[in-house]
This record gives C-alpha cells, sequence and structure tokens, in this order.
C-alpha cells in the first residue's frame, strides 16, 4: 500500500525524525484552521499517489490563512494525470541550504534491502543515477543486522555528505531504518532530505509503501486505506475476502490461482481483438478452494458491475475438483435469483483437471440457458469475447 | 534423477497438524511421498494416523531429522509462525525447505533469507508463497496435484500455481521430470535461474517450459542465465500482458511499477536468447510439443 505524503509525514514524525510542522485538510475551511495554527508563510501540497504535482501546479507557497484558503481551493479538486486531489498538506516552509536523497527500499533482485543515498536530492534519483552515477551510493543492507551508528556512518561517508551535517545525517538513517523495519515498510524515500540555512537537517517529502502482507502486526494501518479511492466492487470483494481488481472491460472473469487468471485476461483480451475489442472487465481470483458460497459471492461482484456482458469462469481443478466447481457455479446461480439478483447474463465456463468429466457433466444436467459450457481455454475466450461483443 | 526432489527423498511436514497441513499430508502420501513425520513441540511424542500410515510427531526439525533421517521438510505453519518455522530448518541443516506458506510479510522473508545465506546456504528454500515442488511418480513435496501428469523429460519452473497445473495438464502427454513452483512473492528462495541450472545439469530433463509472470527483473535475469549457461531448449509462457500498470495482480510481486516488469519486456528478454515464447498457455504447450517431436 501506498500511503500520501501526509501520512508518511506522520509517520515519520512517530518515529522521531525531523519533519515540518503541519497538517492535512479535505476542505478550505480546514486549510484556513491549519494556517491559523501554523502562523506565517506555509506551502500548500496536493496529496496525490503520482510524480509532477508541482509542474501541474499542485504545490504553491501562501501568506496567512487568506491566501492558504485562496490556494486550497484552487488546488483541491484539481485533476494531476488523471488524480482527482481530495486533500492538501499544509506545513510550515523551510529556508533550505541544500538538498539531498535517502531511502531504503526492497532489492527483489538481490533478495536484501537497499539503501540508496545521493547528496545530489531534489531531483529525480533515476536521472541522478544514469547522468552522475559517482553520486549515487546504493549499499545492500542485511536484514537481520541492520543498520546501526557503524553502518549508517560509512553509508553517510561513501555518499560525501558534509562533515557540518554528517552527524544529523546518522542519526536519520539509524531512525529512519527503525521506522521501515518497525512499520513493514517495503520503501522509505526522502525526496529532498534538507539542510535549511540554520544548519539544521529535515525531511521535506515521504515516500512510504507498505506491506499488505504484514498488516496483521499492524492494525492501526488500516486507518491509512484511502477508502474515497477504492472502487467500491473492490471494497465489496475486499470485504467477501475476495482477490478482485476493477478493469475497464466487458468480459467478467473469474478464475482459480492469481498466475492462470493473469493469463485468463490476455487470453480473453486476444480473442477480444478479433470480436470488437472487448476487454477484460476485471480480475477475480478465487482461489484453490472454490465452494458454492465463494462462487456466488464471486458471480454477484462480477455481475454487478454494469460493464460486464458476459463472464468467463475459467477453471484448472488441482486440488478442488471439477464437480465441486460445477455444482458451485450452478447453486450460485440459484442463490443468486434468491438474494433476487437473478443473473441475466450468459456464463461461458471451462472445467479443466481434476474430476473434469464429472463437473462437466453437472453443467450440462443443469440445463441452465444461461451456462454455455467450453471445454479449452481458448476457445471459451474466443466464446465469452464474442458474447460480449455481441451483447454491448 | 529429477532436481532436487528423489523417489528416496525423506520429507517431514512442518504444520502437519493444522487443518492444510494435515490435508495436504494425506494427498503426498497418497502420491507415493515417502514422508516420514511432522513437527509441532506442543504435540510431540504423539502420532497422527493418515489412512492406516501412523506417522509420529517430533519436537522439533532437529530431533525429526535425527530419528528419520528427514532431507525435506514442508512449511505449513500460519504467516506469523512462517520465519522461525524456516529458520529451525535452517539451524537443522536441512538439505529442502518448501514453504507453502501464503501472505509472509517481506521483512520476514528478507530476514530468513539473509540467515540462509549467513549459514552458507546449506538449505535450499523453495517459496514462499508457493505450490511446491512434485517429481512425477517419485515424489511430491508440496500441494501440486499428483495426478496431472506422470513421468517424463521436461523440467517446468514457474511462478504460478494453477498455471502450472495447467501446463502438466497441456503436456500430459510428454511428462515431466521435476515440476517447480518457486512463488509470486518479491523475494523467493529459489529463483528462475536456480531452477534452469539444476535442469540444464539433470540427465533426465532434455528441454524447460519457463512460466513467468508481471513484476520485478526475474525473467530478464534468467534470459542472462539462459544465453551463457543454458544448452537445452527453453519454451517460454508470461502471464501479465494486459494487466494495468500499478495494480497488483494476486501475487504480491505481480505488479508493474512505471516502465518496469511488463510481459514485454519479459517477452522481448528471452526472445532476444533464442527462448520460444508462447502468446498462451495452449500455445506454449505446442511449441514445447514440436520441440520434443523433433528429438
Amino acid at each position: 500500500m501506498d500511503l500520501y505524503e501526509y501520512q508518511g509525514r506522520d509517520l515519520f514524525e512517530r518515529h522521531g525524525l525531523p519533519v515540518l510542522a503541519g497538517g492535512v485538510a479535505t476542505t478550505p475551511e480546514e486549510a484556513r484552521a491549519i494556517a491559523e495554527r501554523l502562523g506565517g508563510r506555509v506551502v500548500v501540497k496536493a496529496q496525490v499517489k503520482v510524480g509532477g504535482r508541482g509542474k501541474a501546479g499542485g504545490v504553491k507557497l501562501a501568506e496567512g490563512a487568506e491566501e492558504t484558503v485562496a490556494r486550497a481551493t484552487d488546488i483541491l479538486g484539481m485533476d494531476i494525470k488523471g488524480h482527482t486531489v481530495h486533500k492538501v498538506m499544509i506545513t510550515v516552509t523551510a529556508d533550505v541550504a541544500e538538498e539531498y536523497y535517502f531511502s531504503y527500499l526492497l532489492d527483489r533482485a538481490n533478495r536484501t534491502f537497499l539503501c540508496i543515498a545521493s547528496v545530489a536530492g531534489g531531483m529525480d534519483i533515476e536521472q541522478v543515477a544514469a547522468e552522475t552515477p559517482e553520486k549515487v551510493v546504493k549499499a545492500p543492507i542485511d536484514a537481520n543486522t541492520g543498520v546501526d551508528e557503524a553502518k549508517a556512518r560509512e553509508i553517510v561517508t561513501a555518499a560525501g555528505f558534509p562533515a557540518e551535517v554528517a552527524d544529523q545525517v546518522v542519526d536519520v538513517a539509524v531512525k529512519l531504518w527503525q521506522a521501515f523495519v518497525a512499520e513493514d515498510a517495503t520503501l522509505v524515500e526522502v525526496n529532498p532530505l534538507a539542510t535549511t540555512k540554520d544548519g539544521k537537517l529535515l525531511l521535506l517529502d515521504a515516500k512510504v509503501t507498505l506491506d499488505e502482507n504484514a498488516a496483521f502486526r499492524h492494525p492501526d494501518h488500516e486507518a491509512l486505506v484511502d477508502q474515497a479511492s477504492v472502487d467500491p466492487l473492490e471494497q465489496a470483494a475486499k470485504a467477501k475476502d475476495l482477490n478482485y481488481v476493477k478493469l475497464d472491460g466487458e468480459v467478467g472473469i473469474i478464475g482459480n490461482g492469481a498466475g492462470l487468471v493473469m493469463s485468463t485476461l490476455d487470453v480473453v483480451a486476444y480473442a477480444g481483438e478479433r470480436h470488437g475489442g472487448v476487454k477484460p472487465a476485471n480480475f477475480l481470483d478465487i482461489g484453490g478452494g472454490a465452494s458454492a458460497e465463494v462462487m456466488a459471492n464471486g458471480l454477484e461482484i462480477v455481475l454487478s458491475d454494469p460493464s460486464v456482458k458476459s463472464v468467463f469462469v475459467n477453471v484448472f481443478g488441482g486440488i478442488t475438483a471439477c464437480d465441486a466447481v460445477a455444482n458451485g457455479i450452478v447453486q450460485a446461480l440459484a442463490l443468486l435469483e434468491q438474494r433476487g439478483e437473478k443473473a441475466t447474463k450468459p456464463l461461458v465456463v471451462r472445467l479443466d483437471g481434476n474430476n473434469a468429466e464429472a463437473g462437466r457433466a453437472i453443467l450440462d444436467g443443469a440445463a441452465n440457458p444461461l451456462i454455455q459450457r467450453v471445454d479449452t481455454m481458448d476457445g471459451a475466450a474466443e466464446r465469452a469475447a464474442e458474447l460480449a461483443a455481441a451483447g454491448v | 534423477m529429477a532436481i532436487w526432489l528423489t523417489k528416496d527423498s525423506k520429507v517431514i511436514v512442518q504444520g502437519m497438524t493444522g487443518s492444510e497441513g494435515s490435508k495436504h499430508t494425506r494427498r503426498m502420501l497418497a502420491a507415493g511421498t515417502n514422508v516420514v513425520g511432522g513437527v509441532n513441540p506442543r504435540k510431540a511424542g504423539t502420532t497422527v494416523d493418515f489412512d492406516g500410515t501412523e506417522l509420529p510427531v517430533f519436537a522439533s526439525v532437529a530431533d525429526a531429522m535425527k530419528s528419520t533421517g528427514a532431507d525435506v521438510t514442508v512449511i505449513f505453519v500460519p504467516p506469523q509462525f512462517t520465519k522461525a518455522a524456516v529458520v529451525e530448518a535452517i539451524d537443522a541443516g536441512i538439505d529442502l525447505a518448501v514453504v507453502i506458506t501464503e501472505g509472509v510479510p517481506v521483512h520476514d522473508t528478507a530476514a530468513f533469507w539473509a540467515y540462509n545465506k549467513s549459514k552458507g546456504e546449506r538449505t535450499r528454500i523453495i517459496g514462499p508463497n508457493c505450490p511446491g515442488i512434485a517429481s512425477p511418480g517419485a515424489s511430491n513435496a508440496g500441494i501440486i496435484p499428483a495426478d496431472i501428469t506422470g513421468s517424463g523429460r521436461i523440467g517446468l519452473v514457474s511462478k504460478s500455481g494453477t498455471l502450472t497445473y495447467q501446463m502438466m495438464y497441456e503436456l500430459r502427454d510428454i511428462g515431466f521430470s521435476t515440476c517447480v513452483g518457486i512463488g509470486g512473492d518479491p523475494i523467493i528462495g529459489t529463483t528462475h535461474i536456480d531452477a534452469l541450472a539444476a535442469f540444464e545439469a539433470d540427465p533426465e530433463t532434455d528441454a524447460i517450459v519457463m512460466i513467468g509472470e508481471i513484476g520485478g527483473d526475474a525473467e530478464e535475469r534468467a534470459a542472462e542465465f539462459i544465453k551463457a549457461n543454458v544448452t537445452k531448449p527453453v519454451v517460454g509462457y508470461i502471464a501479465g500482458f494486459t494487466a494495468p500498470p500499478g495494480k497488483t495482480m494476486g501475487h504480491a510481486g505481480a505488479i508493474i511499477s512505471g516502465s518496469a516488469g511488463t510481459a514485454d519486456a519479459k517477452k522481448a528478454a528471452l526472445e532476444a536468447v533464442g527462448v520460444k515464447v508462447g502468446k498462451t498457455p495452449t500455445e506454449t504447450a505446442n511449441l514445447m510439443r514440436e520441440l520434443m517431436s523433433g528429438r
């Protein structure tokens, strides 16, 4: 889960890191209250999970409460690269002397963590690394020994931080590592890490990604989820423990196993090229055990998407037996009817693997006009795309 | 021979007394796997009956190895306890630890992987969040259904579970030496490269199917490895060509960030080193079938 800057700032503050005083507002009136509390000159920053907001006009200075309200009014509701601004962060300003870069992240390729540090901060670190690689230090961090003062000093020396800020950077490096571990983050990026003209070190930006697999030991992370920007169908699916991602096509997809479902999206998209350009409407992985109830919940979510014109149920019976899945589908349709949400869209079902023959027989026996059985994945995708194109 | 798992492998199960653990222990036994016991400190000294096979429960992996000569452990414990279970297996010096558990925090995986490295990688770890490893007709460690295919001369390495089963099913007419599901997490104990190297060295494997998916650059690195080190033919499949950037597709690691991790980039990297890449699982299987029929 990617955090907004203000959430990252709060997280840094909780871990004793030096950040600018500030607050977050969803309305101009809230912005006024924050500006009055802070006093003097402030900066109003659009909270969006996309880069380039400065260039888009999403970061403005303001002098006093009235101007803060005006700037907040401008920025709230603004569209930045397809992201609507719902919140602004307001902080006091800093008299910046130097800008540096500092981050910890997951290094998948080397199966460890990595510290990236540079005295050339404030700009895109990828660009700095490409143009002046000597200015970027990449230090692998052992997950078990982490970053203590000695390790931090090693990084700070290697990156060439000026002597007068070295101690402060070491302190930030250690605390930032502690925050990275304590919060189960996969990324903490500070760009810029800045010194002020009076020699103080400050974390002026915060990019934080948290590991959702670690949610069980962070009950407080739930509150960081931005409910407003979560698709309502995705939200409904999550409440039912379903792994659903909304896409923008017409063919509803239900399958078992993440890889197979991803593959199903591709196969449907290819078939769609031959049928008016229809595309997959969603990703939905119902997992290994597809009981009738899970299937009903899945169908309910997929069918409640108004853009869905046909549904492709693609199941490979591995551990799950296909006869159980077939029963699940038949019962799910009955269950939906009982709930008063009778399905009307055609369902193309492909069952293969464990007990596939028995499963197919159950589908045939049910003689439900909505169910169309196709026995190969490619053939079923073709049929589903064709039906979606006809139903559009 | 197969790779890493043979008919002589002696398998224990960490979490054997739990619901998933016991369900799959029964399946592994039915597949002919030589399961010799389980580990659960609270139930040490008891036995569990699996349709007439009495399996002893030990207090620790070390105890189980001492009593049974086990060289493989399959781990089914919940995510909260996975790190401790893997560290215990590493400390006991077992050859192979197959971590089935899904939802392990990546800090925990990074920690047990760093620990394994500090011990000289004595233990091969597969997973976490993987279906395991199966050498059809010989042994099965994990949750891969045993009856999809028989033994043959294709090696399979894949990030995904059901997609692995699909490919095994498509090519059941030829059969497999070993199928390895390496898992879709950002950090995994066994990579595509590890499996490619092992298949290259395995006299019972003639050709390799490699299944990848969006996210990371493991497939690109595998392509470089193939170019330099693999002489056996490799056929590839990548899932997620149409996945949008920024959305996690089921697996924690399956996400396109910016321009990195796309299926197109992976396909191009593989094709550049002579790997034929199929558009769909069926097409991929056909590429392999053509290749094997010419041998």
